[in-house]
């Protein structure tokens, strides 16, 4: 009896020092963006401010232009998974159906590749055809991030799904695209679940392809508050507070989402960038 | 009546078409282009291996590997130990652990470039909370990435907070597929807690704490936004990794031709090491008998 109450206790105890440095960082950063700077330049620091200053969320909004910002992430985001289901759903159950095993290795070999070897032709290419000023550069180099991720995600999720419900639809004479659309495609929903929210996050969260291929006008918010970073290096309530509103949306989603999450991470132990 | 197997084609080829447009083609340009001069304003011109040439001979490049693979080595070793450690913990059975998981996962699910932004605060020299908590415990103020040697430890620390959780995920998999019975003969043979794991956990997870260091040296290799965000590759070089020249040699310095074979050569560095990771997780397969495959 003794033993499993020190068991206990040092369970609590270990899992409290494995949260604590992502939950003192996340306090840490909300308490930032709360205080004015007198507080946030004060020592010994201050962790709870007697100023709560809610005006550093109100100068997000109106300066930089993080309204347009954020609409950019959302088309950058939005388009690029769209796109990425529309093709990598059908292609996932292709792969599952027909056993293609190799493919598992393209796709892991567009993992391996650094993400700025992309970025040099298709930079080249979208200054030549006049279209850097737009959101499409962003949009189609996102697909090299989002497709593999879906891909690989629909391809473990079809294995797990039963291939007899579709041999029976074909004995019935179902085409390829009925057994697509009516059977395998209905049962899959939680497996497009999985993959359409990992591949917002880690669209939403790419920083690297932005950096290059936006303008002023074009800027996704990760490119946003980067340059907010490298100009206004002073005002730490304001940035901490533009941090917050960029990460917010994907951290919400993780604890909402967070056994879908879990479980796509593990299916295909994939990352994306 | 039967419907071929060739039909299956027909749902692959829309993936096959974007992604020979956005990765393949690309890549045979970037190829291309590594053999070329090219810059802005001038006209192309075949210049044979000599890209190729000038990075043998080029200082900062074998400057620049050398501390990608340092960097590396640490931000794989850190999540790796404490990854493991922290997915023998969430085994186990407790109330909320769904979302204390959650709560453990969410640094590699943030967005790198906030996170950056506030690290950057945390690690300011003056202002920061960093030595405020090291001078309670009576160790003097450090630099941290504003120094040129605490820089790269620094910022593993960053990337090790960030990726810990995605090593914590691979190993819980794991666990989650060992059959309980050679535990139970163990307990009967009165094997400590220590013993049980060197002798069964432990072989029986090897392959997927391999798979966790395939991802984990890939993802370091290649590591940018962090590193970008928070010191731009310096102070003066001190953590520039291949990544973060090639970014400046191609989009600051506009050298494409250049660019293009420090790409080419930093994949083949990668595809290399993975190659050297897999054949050591083969190894470690015929060594423990792997009961399952994460990957």
């Amino acid at each position: 009896m003794k033993r499993g109450l020190l068991r206990s206790i040092g369970l609590v105890f270990s899992i409290l020092m494995l949260i604590s440095p992502a939950l003192l960082f996340f306090i840490w950063m909300l308490s930032l963006s709360l205080k004015y700077e007198i507080d946030n330049s004060a020592s010994p620091p201050i962790l709870i401010p007697t100023n709560v200053a809610w005006s550093n969320y109100v100068d997000v909004f109106n300066s930089n232009r993080f309204l347009l910002y954020f609409r950019n992430s959302l088309v950058v985001t939005g388009a690029a998974t769209l796109i990425a289901l529309l093709v990598g759903v059908p292609a996932g159950w292709a792969i599952a159906r027909l056993d293609a095993k190799k493919t598992a290795i393209v796709i892991m070999i567009a993992r391996m590749t650094p993400g700025l070897s992309f970025l040099i032709p298709m930079f080249l290419l979208f200054q030549w055809l006049g279209l850097l000023g737009t959101l499409v550069p962003q949009i189609v180099i996102h697909l090299v991030l989002t497709i593999p991720l879906v891909v690989w995600i629909m391809i473990s999720y079809f294995e797990t799904t039963p291939r007899e419900l579709e041999e029976a639809a074909v004995v019935d004479g179902a085409t390829r695209w009925q057994t697509f659309r009516m059977v395998a495609l209905p049962i899959a929903k939680p497996g497009i679940v999985v993959a359409a929210i990992l591949s917002v996050i880690f669209s939403w969260n790419n920083f690297v392809f932005g950096i290059v291929l936006s303008g002023r006008e074009t800027r996704t918010l990760p490119v946003a508050v980067y340059n907010m970073l490298s100009y206004d290096q002073i005002a730490w309530g304001p940035l901490a507070a533009a941090a917050i509103v960029v990460t917010l949306p994907v951290l919400l989603l993780t604890v909402i989402a967070q056994r879908q999450i879990v479980a796509g991470l593990t299916a295909g132990a994939v990352k994306g960038g | 009546m039967r419907t071929g197997v060739r039909s299956y084609w027909w749902f692959l080829a829309p993936a096959l078409v974007v992604v020979a447009g956005v990765i393949v083609i690309p890549w045979a340009f970037t190829l291309w282009m590594s053999v070329h001069e090219w810059k802005p304003g001038g006209a192309i011109a075949y210049v044979g291996p000599s890209n190729y040439a000038r990075l043998v001979s080029d200082p900062r490049f074998s400057e620049a590997l050398v501390r990608t693979l340092y960097y590396s080595a640490l931000a794989v070793f850190l999540p790796l130990v404490l990854g493991t450690l922290a997915a023998l913990a969430f085994h186990e059975q407790f109330p909320m652990r769904g979302f204390l998981r959650g709560v453990f996962v969410m640094p590699m699910m943030a967005t790198p470039v906030a996170i950056a932004v506030v690290w950057t605060m945390i690690f300011q020299p003056q202002l920061g909370v960093a030595n405020y908590l090291l001078s309670l415990i009576g160790i003097p103020p450090q630099l941290w990435v504003f120094a040129p040697n605490t820089v790269i430890p620094s910022l593993v620390l960053v990337e090790t907070w960030q990726w810990t959780p995605l090593v914590m995920l691979i190993v819980l998999g794991g666990l989650a597929a060992i059959p309980t019975e050679p535990y139970e003969g163990a307990q009967i043979d009165g094997a400590s807690a220590f013993q049980r794991f060197v002798h069964i956990t432990f072989p029986l997870i090897r392959p997927f704490l391999m798979v966790a260091v395939l991802l984990r040296l890939i993802d370091a290799l290649k590591s940018f936004d962090i590193i970008f965000a928070m010191t731009q590759g310096g102070p003066g070089n001190a953590s520039e990794t291949i990544n973060l020249y090639l970014y400046q040699t191609a989009f600051a310095y506009y050298d494409v031709g250049y660019g293009s074979a420090i790409a080419s050569v930093f994949f083949v560095i990668i595809v290399a090491l993975s190659l050297a990771a897999l054949w050591l997780r083969s190894r470690a397969a015929w060594m423990a008998e792997p009961v399952g495959d994460a990957s």
